[in-house]
């Protein structure tokens, strides 16, 4: 069994093997929720919560579990941590509960979760399985604000509206209307505007990775090839 | 694998969804009441964004009456009627309201309406419109609800209840007309309910099951 060191496994998470736009994992909740920053962002952390939460029990009980029941029992750890965090919410942050509550039990469907306790989890310590889960979960919420920035603004020319629901008072103040009197563009808030909007993050990123293999490339050519200047 | 081998392996699988059961069942019992008192300060919340408590002084859970009129209320079953009085005379009430003709399905309102017939007030409980049009309904969202303060039967008068397209003087949402024209409906049938049964609404007293918490 291999053991990454922590970096590999923030690395895998956040860019090379982000849930979001290489696993295309968690596409319902993500293609579903992303129609402003701050839903993004609070679907991200709860789904970050439960993945560093089921990444710990399952690699905590890896070896209690036969893998002839192991996917049922990944889905009852999942199931249950979910609606403890959903009930957890309701009796204490309720407010934040009513906006998030219909993305909450999404979060099952969510097949990221189970493909870390899967593919991750359940071969790797404690330490490794949380990093990895904070890494997976992280790169997702990052996908889910970034695409849920996209869509708000060129939908309605606003960002971060409605952040007062989410932080209280003082978020009103991070509500911006970067363009006045705007008509909107109900396309992008549309589920179109998701598939749309993922296609050209995706795109993004395959030339960004596309541009930095060339560098190396080139690196290394100098590299055999010392310069003649 | 032999048979010793998959009796331990359902045992271990038994034991998880005890163990996993058990802890759900657990959170549930020891945050269910304060779940509870959640949504009934949440519902105080909103029913004194309606009839704001300066103007009462009765205990708004306690004086509640449950109505039923399918066509008028928007359900067939059970609505309840929220009281406001001062010092025993009738000040304002607020019901819970259906709107049974949303996009995609039912809006619950609250429908807060002054003993002289003024609406108090509007505001949407619940709702599963399209997020980013529909939703503009929600107070969060958009000031559209506001436009029902302060209206009446005679104001606007009867045949202008309707949304703008429909001819009325309600506006619409951007790229959403049914939602409006579900809630400005269930608004004037709500009206039209009272004016009907205004002083039955005040004199019925209490049942004694009122004290239930409200849906």
């Amino acid at each position: 069994m291999n053991e990454p060191g922590y970096q590999h496994i923030l690395k895998e998470g956040l860019w090379n093997n982000n849930p979001g736009l290489v696993q295309l994992l968690g596409l319902c909740p993500l293609l579903a929720v992303t129609n402003s920053v701050v839903n993004g962002l609070g679907l991200g952390l709860a789904t970050t919560l439960t993945l560093i939460t089921t990444n710990v029990i399952v690699s905590g009980i890896r070896n209690l579990v036969r893998p002839e029941v192991r996917i049922p029992v990944y889905v009852l750890v999942i199931a249950s941590v979910v609606t403890i965090i959903e009930l957890a919410m309701n009796a204490w942050f309720h407010d934040l509960y009513k906006i998030l509550g219909i993305f909450i039990p999404l979060i099952v469907t969510n097949c990221a979760i189970i493909g870390r306790a899967e593919s991750f989890a359940s071969k790797q310590t404690v330490d490794r399985a949380f990093i990895d889960g904070l890494a997976m979960g992280v790169g997702f919420t990052l996908v889910l604000v970034t695409l849920g920035g996209m869509r708000e603004l060129i939908g309605q020319g606003t960002l971060f509206a409605q952040a007062h629901l989410m932080f209280g008072e003082p978020g009103r103040a991070l509500a911006m209307t970067l363009i006045d009197d705007y008509r909107g563009f109900l396309l992008a808030i549309l589920p179109p505007g998701a598939f749309i909007g993922l296609g050209l993050l995706i795109a993004l990123m395959n030339v960004i990775n596309a541009r930095r293999e060339e560098r190396e490339l080139a690196r290394d050519l100098d590299v055999a090839r010392p310069s003649q200047a | 694998m032999n048979y010793r081998s998959s009796v331990i392996t359902s045992v271990i699988l038994f034991l998880f969804a005890v163990i996993g059961t058990g802890l759900v069942a657990v959170t549930y019992t020891s945050t269910s009441d304060r779940i509870a008192a959640n949504e009934r300060e949440r519902l105080l919340r909103k029913l004194h964004v309606l009839v704001p408590p300066a103007r009462h002084d009765n205990d708004l859970f306690a004086d509640t009456l449950t109505v039923r009129d399918e066509i008028l209320l928007g359900t067939p079953g059970p609505v309840t009627v929220y009281r406001a009085r001062r010092a025993n005379r009738p000040v304002a009430l607020v019901m819970a309201a259906v709107a049974p003709d949303g996009y995609s399905g039912s809006i619950r309102l609250l429908v807060g309406i002054n003993y002289d017939g003024t609406l108090a007030g509007v505001r949407v409980v619940t709702h599963r419109e399209t997020p980013g049009l529909g939703d503009a309904i929600e107070e969060e969202r958009s000031d559209w609800i506001y436009g029902f303060d302060g209206k009446s039967l005679e104001n606007p008068p009867t045949g202008r209840w309707e949304v703008r397209k429909d001819g009325g003087d309600f506006d619409q949402l951007t790229g959403a007309t049914i939602t409006p024209r579900a809630i400005v409906g269930a608004v004037r049938r709500s009206l039209l309910y009272y004016r009907e049964h205004r002083e039955a609404l005040f004199s019925i007293s209490s049942p004694a099951e009122s004290q239930q918490q409200a849906p």
